[in-house]
């Protein structure tokens, strides 16, 4: 929990990792792969706080008491949401698997939420995998990674057969949220792989699935945009907004907060540290603190108040995942957050003003 | 080997190529790659031999707008008088062998990526064209809302009625890339998939649409510098030399 001015905000980190990307887990042959993919998300660090900056060696492996420090102790995160991403084509045991997150968590009663992951290449096994990690460690959402290489491909569409195939599976399964990750590479590469347009047809044709799209669909924040705006089950995963833009690019930010607002809406946005890329702490403290710059070039975007915040923080967050949030955390003039209830109804379709 | 004709004109400066570089855009940012700070190192011989070392913000940015750059970039340069010889090198890209191989061989796209590419790029790069051309139609329009036209009036003017500036020189020149209207008796808000005038009921989200797509090129952009800034160590890459304020 963080307070501030009176203010008690509970907080969710619907977006954080606990990896293992050193070179002891690098595949043979694979090395520049793993390495460079580290050494990505490291570059990315360097756009938060200097002062909370690492070294490539402790981004590479951080260790359990770290996090629990970084996340928790300093972190103001009441409960965080593990997502894994598996990499094993270039990590030996994964770069960031259920199963090591789960291992780490467990000691830690109360703190974590275990997402799982799967990937619709994976046929049959994959399917059997999906059951017994659910079974194993109660998940309730799924983290897909569009981009990741199998077996000589280089990534899915979320529209396609398997894929669809999957999320029935995981739906059935009791799979509530899915959160989407783009990234540079998808079969067939003459194609644009951010796209998200495979999220729209998901969208539609599963309702009951919520589609969180983490970094907000970045770099195509305005395709994401568009597509939200027009599907009630689509979220807004702020990591990397917060993150990459808040400290190093303050009027961006101003700009991608107010288009978010516009067009999705501050009951479908969410926070996520992205940790260990960003430490929690001074994004919380900072998004806390902000607020739309007094600026003509900003004036026609809509504002975001204490409630917003506390939306954003963890409210949302805790009502995707059924998350109990004592009463004194609640929004004070009876307001409830606006996203979709975890069991619940289809929340009353989004339609940007003025548009 | 037998000297072209090519080999009579004198060497380009390494300002006249640089130059040449500088007509290379990130196809997905539309920036020149120059101004990114992509551009490693350009160096010609007086001979006449042309080295360019390309550079991206990451080992992962996505393949097929790298090999656009480093193709175009051969393109830029070999179309130089006096170049004799030049090579087009991205560095420390996962894909730099497939991408170096396949544009010094001319082998296309598809080619370069057996197997794990069906069609060229021509559509991606319309398609990003298409995002600069809503992404310029917000900065042209921009200046004119503020300076008090609204929906109607923007939905009337042509290009041919607007005071001259580089963003609307730059809008021009995108939509004629296009083949979309570019003339000065050309409508200034149109649709860029077709071309047809925007309808007046539409006008307000398509001026909405415009300015989320300048945020999110300027935003990239933004972030590419950072991460270009933190990966080669570098004091600073500058900045965009039009447009947004950084408050830093």
């Amino acid at each position: 929990m963080y307070e501030k001015n009176g203010e008690k905000y509970f907080v969710v980190d619907s977006h954080m990792h606990f990896w293992n990307a050193a070179p002891d887990n690098w595949v043979p042959g694979a090395e520049q792969y793993a390495k460079g993919w580290i050494e990505c998300f490291h570059a990315y660090q360097g756009l938060g706080p200097p002062e909370t900056h690492w070294s490539i060696e402790h981004f590479q492996k951080y260790s359990e008491d770290d996090l629990m420090k970084d996340v928790f102790e300093d972190g103001h995160v009441d409960v965080a949401i593990f997502q894994p991403t598996d990499l094993k084509e270039w990590y030996k045991e994964g770069f960031n698997t259920t199963e090591r997150n789960a291992v780490m968590g467990r000691r830690h009663p109360g703190k974590f939420i275990y997402n799982t992951n799967f990937d619709p290449r994976d046929s049959d096994a994959g399917l059997e995998e999906l059951k017994r990690n659910v079974a194993e460690y109660g998940s309730t959402g799924v983290k897909l990674y569009t981009a990741e290489w199998n077996n000589g491909s280089r990534g899915y569409k979320l529209s396609d057969p398997a894929a669809y195939r999957y999320l029935e599976a995981a739906q059935n399964l009791g799979i509530k949220n899915v959160h989407v990750h783009k990234g540079p590479t998808i079969w067939p590469l003459d194609k644009d792989a951010f796209d998200v347009s495979d999220i729209d047809h998901c969208a539609t044709d599963f309702p009951e699935l919520n589609f969180i799209i983490e970094h907000v669909g970045l770099p195509r924040i305005e395709d994401f945009c568009f597509m939200a705006t027009q599907e009630p089950n689509v979220y807004a995963g702020l990591s990397v907004v917060i993150g990459g833009l808040m400290y190093a690019r303050p009027k961006f930010f101003a700009k991608v907060m107010g288009e978010l607002l516009f067009w999705v809406g501050e009951d479908k946005m969410t926070f996520g540290s992205d940790y260990g890329i960003w430490e929690p702490k001074w994004q919380v403290e900072g998004f806390v603190d902000w607020e739309m710059p007094d600026d003509p070039d900003l004036s026609d975007y809509p504002r975001l108040n204490t409630d917003g915040k506390k939306k954003i923080l963890g409210l949302n967050a805790a009502k995707l995942y059924g998350i109990e949030v004592p009463a004194e955390y609640q929004l004070k003039n009876g307001g409830t957050p606006g996203a979709q209830e975890v069991l619940g109804q289809p929340a009353d379709a989004h339609a940007a003003s003025g548009a | 080997m037998t000297a072209p004709a090519t080999s009579r004109v004198r060497a380009p400066s390494p300002a006249q190529l640089l130059g040449a570089l500088e007509t290379v855009r990130d196809p997905e940012l539309d920036e020149p790659i120059t101004a990114l700070g992509f551009v490693a190192s350009a160096t010609v011989s007086v001979a006449g031999d042309v080295q360019v070392r390309l550079r991206l913000p990451t080992y992962f940015c996505a393949p097929n707008f790298a090999y656009l750059m480093v193709a175009d970039a051969y393109d830029a340069v070999t179309a130089l008088p006096g170049v004799h010889r030049a090579e087009v090198v991205l560095d420390e890209h996962f894909a730099s062998d497939a991408i170096n191989g396949g544009v010094a061989a001319q082998a296309g796209f598809a080619k370069s990526f057996d197997g794990e590419a069906v069609g060229e790029l021509h559509q991606l790069r319309a398609d990003f064209l298409r995002k600069a051309v809503m992404a310029g139609t917000d900065q042209v329009c921009r200046p004119l809302v503020a300076a008090g036209a609204d929906p109607a009036r923007l939905r009337t003017l042509t290009l041919g009625e607007l005071p001259p500036s580089r963003p609307l020189d730059r809008l021009r020149q995108r939509r004629a890339e296009l083949g979309l209207p570019a003339g000065d008796d050309a409508m200034l808000l149109i649709e860029p998939a077709t071309g047809a005038p925007v309808p007046a009921d539409a006008v307000p989200l398509h001026l909405r649409k415009a300015r989320i797509t300048r945020v999110s090129l300027d935003t990239n952009g933004s972030i590419c510098r950072g991460m270009l800034r933190h990966r080669y160590n570098l004091p600073a890459v500058p900045q965009k030399p039009e447009g947004e304020e950084e408050q830093q």
